[in-house]
């Protein structure tokens, strides 16, 4: 399992989607992923991303400058 | 047993296109949805700017109608390449600056790259004959399967009943009698289609998917064009365009006032690209001078701005000015009244 990191920070929704998307699309089921983020849109629209492509949001975390969520990729097919 | 067919459904987070892809999940279809954003798509944005919209949770149209189908959702970013759909048309604008059907082409055409990339046999739209003045007409259905290549893999179950036979349809991957014939621009049909298939709290979008059919967004945007000289944009302007009340006294510049909280906040991140300015010994708001404001020009500007803050009743007041890189430096000025800044100032 490797971990990564998707800077999504000063990106308007739906752009920190997009980038989350693009960056999943390369990884492995398990592997997870740090995406930080400014725009609070994200703490709704990437577990609704999530939920609708079958990876799992295992954390979400409000920083002082910064939102973190972490995804675990899952089965693609 | 033969694997089912694959359909990609061009998903706007609208009504139409939610309801095209549900009648083809439902002959067996596997559907995944294709969501574009061009910059001006209504999604987004807005809410990250305006505090009051921030009490209701945001949500993204195109998301929730693909968790509400049980669908896939690929989001695909052409702000780049909408660019020249934008600026050049081919087949001109709509009732404001939306291009619908050259936009409409381009998307079909990404969407049956998309699909040829991904194994996918067709692509399926919202569009209803005659729901558009302009783009949705039976005269421009032909010309968008046609000019985008997906030709007879473009299938439209909203009103398919009135348009030729599809490959889906002649292959019998999809059943021509389970599809509607809807045409003209009622909504009834589609809130009875909806009520039937248990959708509910649907989005409805009043102009369409995009900032660019809101007159004021246009108008915003074409006076942005006009001063300078050209059509090209960056997606900065884009959102400043959506942000503020704009207020143009003169050729060289205008201004961008922010009109509450959440706008001035997000109009913070834009101060090292802009001459900005504030009052300094009363609240009031951020603004951004967007242009070549010359001496006389920051002058008039601080009067223009000492109206819009608390301090508007005032003989004077100081206004601070920070060019980009530059210190701050304070004017003294005196607000204008209420009648003094003439209404063909507000773009
Ligand atoms: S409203 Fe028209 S220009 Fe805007 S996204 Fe929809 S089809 Fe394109």
């Amino acid at each position: 399992m490797a971990v990564h990191e998707v800077n999504a920070r000063r990106l308007l929704c739906p752009m920190p989607v997009i980038r989350t998307q693009d960056a999943i699309a390369g990884y492995i089921p398990g592997d997870e992923v740090h995406v930080f983020g400014t725009d609070p849109g994200i703490k709704q629209d990437i577990p609704a991303w999530c939920r609708v492509n079958g990876h799992s949001i295992i954390g979400m975390i409000d920083h002082e400058d910064d939102i973190e969520i972490i995804i675990k990729v899952g089965n693609a097919s | 047993m033969t694997q089912p067919r694959k359909a990609v459904a061009l998903i706007s987070g609208g009504l139409d296109s939610m309801l095209a892809a549900k009648v083809i999940l439902d002959q067996g279809i596997h559907v995944e949805g294709i969501n574009f954003y061009t910059g001006f798509c209504v999604e987004g944005h807005t809410h990250a700017i305006r505090k009051k919209d921030k009490q209701k949770p945001k949500r993204n149209n195109a998301l929730w109608t693909a968790e509400q189908l049980g669908i896939k959702l690929h989001i695909i970013d052409i702000v780049e390449e909408y660019k020249d759909i934008l600026i050049n048309p081919k087949h001109g604008y709509g009732a404001n600056l939306n291009p619908c059907l050259d936009c409409k082409i381009f998307m079909v055409n990404k969407a049956q790259q998309w699909a040829r990339e991904n194994g996918f046999d067709f692509i399926i739209t919202g569009e209803v004959i005659g729901q558009r003045p302009k783009s949705q007409r039976k005269e421009t259905m032909p010309v968008i399967a046609e000019e985008s290549g997906a030709n007879d893999r473009l299938l439209r179950p909203l009103c398919a009943k009135n348009l030729p036979e599809t490959l889906p349809e002649r292959e019998g991957w999809v059943d021509r009698s389970k599809l509607y014939g809807l045409s003209g621009r009622s909504r009834k049909p589609q809130i009875a289609m909806a009520n039937e298939f248990g959708l509910e709290d649907f989005a409805q979008p009043a102009g369409g998917c995009c900032f660019l059919t809101d007159p004021n967004y246009a108008t915003k945007l074409a006076d942005m064009w006009q001063h300078q000289g050209n059509k090209n944009y960056e997606l900065d302007d884009i959102m400043l365009l959506k942000v503020g009340r704009h207020v143009r006294p003169n050729d060289h510049f205008k201004l961008i006032i922010g009109r509450e909280e959440g706008e001035n906040n997000f109009m913070q991140g834009y101060r090292k690209q802009f001459t900005h300015m504030r009052v300094k010994d009363y609240a009031g708001p951020l603004v951004l001078l967007d242009g070549e404001p010359d001496t006389d020009d920051l002058a008039l500007a601080a009067r223009i701005i000492g109206r819009f803050s608390q301090g508007k009743m005032a003989d004077e007041l100081n206004v601070g000015i920070t060019r980009p890189g530059e210190e701050e430096f304070i004017v003294t000025a005196k607000p204008m009244g209420p009648s003094d800044i003439p209404q063909e100032w507000y773009v």
